[in-house]
């Protein structure tokens, strides 16, 4: 006997169904509203007295009511590309080793140790920045490299603490984002690809360059794009080894000051209602930096994607 | 005829498992040699053996010789680079660089020796399209990438690319098995005229177009070669039954 096809007219759970996922998606998109106006209306007292001269601006004394974004602006851009320059090639190198290179058995426990950084606190490599690396840079690396100081980059005393050593850090902190993504993407790579390159006289080098890394290109960029969001929003650890100074430098032995890090020393204290709304709008600062820099990625992938590439991430 | 390639007592192993028992085997030079068999055979295994792209699979090995030319190719000397540019391989799936045009393709090989011009990328693109038969169909999208041709187009333009590093031997595991009749039938006319030039190698699924294409055929069953012989004797009278059962469809 065939059953009637006919909806029972109980309670949809279908319908229920749709309805609350649905709900969860759009309550980010309310949150992220919410922020966004939050952000907007905090800042506004601070926007109202200096405008846009606040970004331009160099100066920074809550005592005096000066506030100047430029040299955290700075700070940020500064410690966060190095750290990328740092970080990207070890990345590189640490996935083509694992997916092109390494034996078997050694890919789970080398993926398995460069994931485990990503695990260690902020604090701790804070911690670690200031009484190992802070010293070793001190000592032995800024002195060596201060032979080179007709370049801007190693001008000045080394002092340990500074822009290069908060870079390192910071580089150290992303390596694991990008290199478990670049891994990832590399595996995807189809073996037919490899064995094309191979096939053509390709040495393990040229498969590499030529067939692998262009095949991952948009899903790398993908992986650099999360490690530099990392980097600019950093905060604890680069608060205890960049030295908190305000000024526009390019040398790497001085030490600067980045706007996740102002945020964190002087909200505490910041008990003027001009000084807390100058934080917010470095707040606000910030998270324009980090969505423009996820467009500009996501137009450099669009144009890349429109030229054919492996993969779609 | 001479033999371009001359096999003994080749063995091939993936890990512990063996994939090939102690083949023997010379193919002549200009000529269309087919190898059938059922699958998990070591067809592929075996064509993938004379460029020496067997090794690159983690874990496995082979021992034996394979002379090319009369030079042992598993000799301690011999660069597997230098001999895969010898012996040009085409595979099951096309796969063309995605990142590249199709100019590009085609030149890939030869721009891993040298330095060219964009005057000599289009004349090398030209000239080995014409030779795989694909020229006219995409002379004005040089410059599109390779994927955005149909999958019959992507095997050619693999076969240009293949053919522009000017090798001696082309190796073709199941070039046409991805591919729709008419484009299979390009493929293959494509390898009746190349083989004036080139000593083919082909591995077939399609026993009708070992039968159209080859002058003579190897059948492998279970990693062992069971009867190897001109064309024509395989497919009318084989001396091995085995081989008759395969040809006739009575088997696997």
């Amino acid at each position: 006997m065939a059953g009637s096809i006919k909806r029972s007219g109980k309670f949809d759970i279908e319908r229920a169904f749709r309805g609350g996922t649905a709900a969860l998606a759009l309550s980010v998109l309310v949150l992220g509203a919410i922020i966004v106006y939050e952000l907007f209306s905090s800042s506004g007292p601070a926007f109202d007295r200096f405008g846009f001269g606040f970004i331009t601006s160099r100066d920074w004394d809550p005592v005096s009511e000066l506030y100047g974004a430029l040299p955290f602006i700075w700070g940020t851009f500064y410690t966060s590309i190095l750290a990328l320059v740092i970080a990207l090639p070890l990345s590189l190198g640490i996935a083509v080793f694992l997916t092109e290179l390494a034996p078997v058995w050694l890919r789970g426990p080398i993926g398995f140790m460069v994931e485990l950084l990503a695990a260690i606190p902020s604090l701790v490599y804070g911690l670690w920045g200031l009484f190992v690396l802070a010293p070793i840079m001190q000592e032995h690396i800024q002195p060596f490299l201060a032979q080179y100081d007709y370049l801007p980059f190693f001008k000045g005393y080394p002092l340990g603490l500074g822009i290069m050593t908060a870079s390192v850090i910071v580089a150290i902190m992303i390596l694991p984002t990008i290199s478990s993504i670049s891994r990832e993407v590399m595996y995807t790579v189809p073996e037919t690809q490899r064995e094309g390159g191979l096939a053509l006289g390709m040495t393990r080098w040229e498969v590499v360059s030529k067939v692998v890394i262009p095949y991952s290109r948009s899903g790398i960029l993908g992986g650099v794009i999360l490690g530099f969001g990392r980097a600019l929003g950093e905060t604890m650890a680069v608060t205890m080894v960049i030295g908190n100074t305000p000024q526009i430098t390019m040398s790497l032995f001085d030490p600067g000051y980045t706007i996740a890090s102002v945020l964190a020393n002087e909200f505490a204290e910041a008990t003027e209602k001009v000084h807390l709304s100058v934080l917010v709008e470095l707040g606000l600062i910030l998270f324009v930096i980090s969505i423009l820099m996820n467009s500009a990625a996501k137009l450099l992938l669009w144009r890349m994607n429109r030229y054919g590439s492996g993969s779609g991430s | 005829m001479t033999d371009k390639l001359k096999v003994e007592a080749l063995s091939a192993w993936f890990g512990n498992n063996p994939a090939l028992y102690d083949i023997n085997i010379a193919m002549p030079e200009k000529s269309v040699t087919a190898i059938i068999g059922p699958s998990g055979c070591g067809k592929s295994t075996f064509v993938r053996c004379l460029n020496r792209l067997h090794e690159e699979v983690p874990g496995a090995s082979s021992r034996g010789i394979v002379l090319l030319d009369g030079e042992d190719v598993y000799s301690p000397g011999v660069d597997p680079v230098l001999l895969r540019r010898r012996m040009g391989m085409i595979f099951q799936k096309p796969n063309p660089f995605p990142t590249m045009s199709i100019a590009q393709n085609v030149v890939a090989g030869i721009l891993l020796e040298r330095r060219m011009s964009k005057s000599e990328v289009e004349e090398s693109a030209e000239k080995y399209l014409k030779l795989a038969a694909l020229w006219d169909e995409v002379k004005d999208k040089l410059h599109k990438p390779g994927m955005s041709l149909s999958g019959g187009q992507q095997q050619r333009l693999c076969i240009a690319r293949a053919l522009a590093v000017e090798p001696e031997v082309l190796l073709a595991d199941e070039p046409a098995s991805a591919l729709d009749p008419i484009s299979t039938a390009k493929v293959e006319e494509l390898f009746m005229d190349l083989k004036e030039r080139y000593t083919i190698i082909v591995v077939t699924h399609n026993m009708q177009q070992a039968a159209r294409i080859s002058d003579k055929t190897a059948f492998f069953l279970t990693g062992k070669l069971v009867e190897y012989d001109a064309t024509a004797k395989i497919f009318t009278n084989p001396s091995r039954k085995e081989t008759e059962d395969y040809v006739t469809g009575r088997f696997g």
